[in-house]
């Protein structure tokens, strides 16, 4: 477990998340923190409850009771778009991504820019010229890829450059917390590692980032710390020097108890 | 084409300072590797390939290529069919089915489907008829005993039917249409069901308030004529005509001002040749362009597109979904208010019995423009290119002498190939 935690706030904090569908709970006393220029991996089995508390840290989904901490002070996400006003960007398993649209309307989509002047406020002019070269100059920055035509639709990229955009439109908008759901599933070893090698520049520009992760070699490689999530809350929280990749699985599997911890159930 | 690399001095030095226990081996030879990433290969240049993948950049050159082909082709069928008469008699007969193909097409992108914008249109007509001509609004005068519910107040107000002004009439009738169509896109987005049972069920609904409504009667064209002549406005238009007596008047524009019935009933025994472009015809290019705009250059028209394409994508990217949706049924409902002020200047009556096949030529105009009728791609532009192909059609065929049976034979078929076109270029990208 992690004692070196309550020096510094968490800067995303939940408490007792619970959350029910039907009679299946996907969320069960939750607890969670992500500590300031960390990058903090989560790991779980398969239905143990990851994707919904990470929805519910990106406000798709709606914790019943509990609690959000944002820098201390509780939020209430409604929809997505509540916790990216806050600087929470989520970069979705799924890439949340609308193909027949270009790389720049997709990376300011929800969140278009508009021309100055009578032309922006009275007839809603997208400005267009403005979002392409912000699009082309932030594809750039992270090194991930040359785009040749910034207006190209996302279905003529490949899985790989897709991922890029969709990592590069959470590294330029996350002010505060960027969450990778998966982010290396669907790449190569080549594009896995160009996604690994953009996750340690997030954090050494000071972002925090939460990393959803099946993939033990990767996680092990760039967590701060590790979460391990089981039946629907938090089982522990490991150092990843201090444990090995078969002692992680162990755990969240069920098949070996990490000391000072007591399952229930 | 390479899409994509990465300087390769920096893997080295990220593999070196990386936590070597735990990074796995088979990475190491990863600086050796080949740093042209994702270079797409091109040897399929077969001239299939090329055409197919400049028309999906360019969907709205189906159409376009397809209404220039049938033009020709009835050109050299029949000759009559390149004269000015016959073109603009396609114009008119397609000014209506343009509107809604335009309400259609904004539906559609979002992978919905109307069934009762014909309906709208219809009741929004009957409402402009019934306030502007026939019955008129009731509105309170002054105080005295009245009647509510079939009780006898004593003390109530009166009221006195009044005959509105033609532009409040018309008003009134898009507001109309409008809250029709927000009725569609609330049971829509809040009851969260399929729009082709919501429209529907609002079709059937909305076809049984117009016959109560209206009583099943019509508005006679010589009463709106003389009561609102502002209704039949849209009817009217420029007439470029070719007088037979070349003493009289050679070639001529006339251009008719309200009301002015003589481009109405033009007696076309004295000219060759008369074209008539109505208001009408002006306007589906004013609203088109608009829509245009809208779609391409706002953030709406993206997020329209957006969630056509894929609502949950769109709704994780920040879109607020049911909100963007309600909106585009309430925009499609009131622009099916507003062609019924077309309608009425196009037919010069309103009946509660007309437009019963607009639903349909509405989504087939869609289609063959190019909208896919899965959402997220097509343009309004096409939708315009899709009504007119299916007017040159329809005129094509009967100027030729093809019985009208035949003329839905060629619709019906025009539907399935532009279908079938749409899948062959989506399979293109992957």
């Amino acid at each position: 477990m992690s004692a070196e935690v309550n020096a510094v706030q968490p800067i995303l904090q939940t408490k007792g998340l619970m959350k029910r569908y039907g009679t299946v709970v996907a969320m069960s006393g939750c607890d969670f923190e992500l500590m300031p220029g960390e990058i903090l991996a989560v790991i779980g089995d398969n239905g143990a409850g990851k994707s919904t508390m990470i929805k519910a840290l990106s406000g798709a989904v709606i914790p019943d009771h509990g609690e959000i901490l944002l820098d201390g002070k509780p939020v209430h996400f409604r929809s997505p778009d509540d916790a990216r006003a806050l600087g929470i960007e989520t970069v979705y398993q799924n890439l949340a991504m609308s193909p027949a649209l270009s790389i720049a309307d997709n990376m300011f989509l929800g969140r278009e820019l508009r021309v100055p002047g009578i032309l922006g406020s009275v007839f809603r002019k997208m400005d267009r010229t403005r979002m392409e070269k912000f699009a082309r100059d932030k594809l750039s920055e992270l090194g991930l890829m040359t785009i040749q035509d910034i207006t190209q639709p996302v279905e003529t990229l490949s899985g790989g450059q897709r991922q890029g955009v969709a990592v590069a439109r959470a590294a330029a908008f996350g002010s505060k917390v960027v969450i990778l759901d998966e982010p290396t599933a669907a790449l190569g070893v080549k594009e896995s590692r160009l996604v690994l090698e953009l996750i340690r520049d997030l954090r050494a520009r000071g972002i925090p980032i939460i990393l959803i992760s099946h993939n033990m070699p990767h996680v092990f490689e760039v967590a701060d710390r590790i979460h391990i999530h089981r039946l629907g809350r938090r089982l522990c929280v490991i150092n990843p020097k201090d444990y090995t990749m078969s002692d992680a699985v162990a755990f969240m599997t069920g098949a070996k108890l990490p000391e000072g911890v007591t399952e229930a159930a | 084409m390479r899409l994509y690399g990465h300087p390769g001095g920096r893997l080295q030095e990220m593999t070196d300072t990386a936590p070597t226990k735990t990074i796995s081996d088979f990475e190491a030879t990863l600086n050796k590797a080949d740093t042209a990433v994702a270079s797409f290969e091109r040897d399929d240049k077969s001239f299939i390939h090329i055409l197919r993948n400049f028309l999906r950049r360019n969907p709205t050159m189906i159409p376009a290529l397809v209404l220039l082909l049938s033009v020709l082709i009835f050109g050299l069928i029949e000759s009559r069919f390149l004269g000015m008469g016959a073109l603009s008699t396609v114009l008119k007969q397609v000014t209506v089915t343009g509107f809604i193909a335009l309400a259609q097409t904004l539906i559609i992108l979002t992978a919905g489907i109307d069934l009762s914008v014909g309906a709208i249109l219809v009741v929004s007509s009957l409402v402009m008829g019934s306030t502007a001509v026939t019955t008129g609004v009731p509105l309170p005068v002054g105080f005295g005993p009245m009647e509510l519910f079939g009780l006898s107040l004593p003390v109530g107000l009166t009221f006195d039917r009044f005959i509105l002004p033609v532009p409040l009439a018309v008003a009134f009738g898009v507001f109309v249409g409008g809250v029709m169509g927000m009725i569609n896109g609330l049971l829509v987005v809040k009851a969260k069901l399929p729009p082709f049972i919501v429209t529907l069920g609002t079709l059937s609904v909305f076809e049984a308030l117009k016959l109560w409504y209206s009583a099943s009667e019509s508005v006679r064209n010589v009463d709106i004529a003389e009561k609102a002549p502002g209704l039949l406005w849209f009817g009217e238009g420029i007439a470029f005509a070719k007088s037979k007596d070349p003493e009289v008047i050679d070639t001529g524009v006339v251009i008719t001002g309200f009301g002015d019935p003589r481009i109405y009933f033009m007696d076309t025994t004295e000219f060759l040749g008369v074209a008539q472009l109505s208001w009408g015809v002006f306007m589906l290019i004013i609203l088109a362009a608009v829509l245009w705009y809208v779609l391409n250059h706002t953030a709406w028209g993206r997020h329209v597109h957006a969630i056509g394409d894929d609502p949950d994508a769109a709704m994780l990217s920040g879109i607020r979904v049911g909100r963007t949706l309600i909106s585009v049924y309430t925009v499609a409902g009131l622009i099916c208010g507003f062609a019924a002020w077309i309608a009425i200047g196009r037919v010069g009556s309103i009946s509660p019995i007309a437009f019963a096949d607009v639903n349909l030529a509405s989504i087939t105009a869609v289609v063959i423009g190019g909208t896919s009728l899965f959402g997220g791609r097509g343009s309004i532009i096409g939708s315009v290119l899709g009504a007119i192909i299916v007017g040159v059609f329809i005129t094509g065929l009967s100027l030729a002498g093809v019985d009208d049976y035949w003329q839905k034979f060629a619709a019906g078929c025009l539907v399935i190939i532009a279908v079938a076109l749409d899948q062959w270029l989506r399979r293109a990208s992957q």
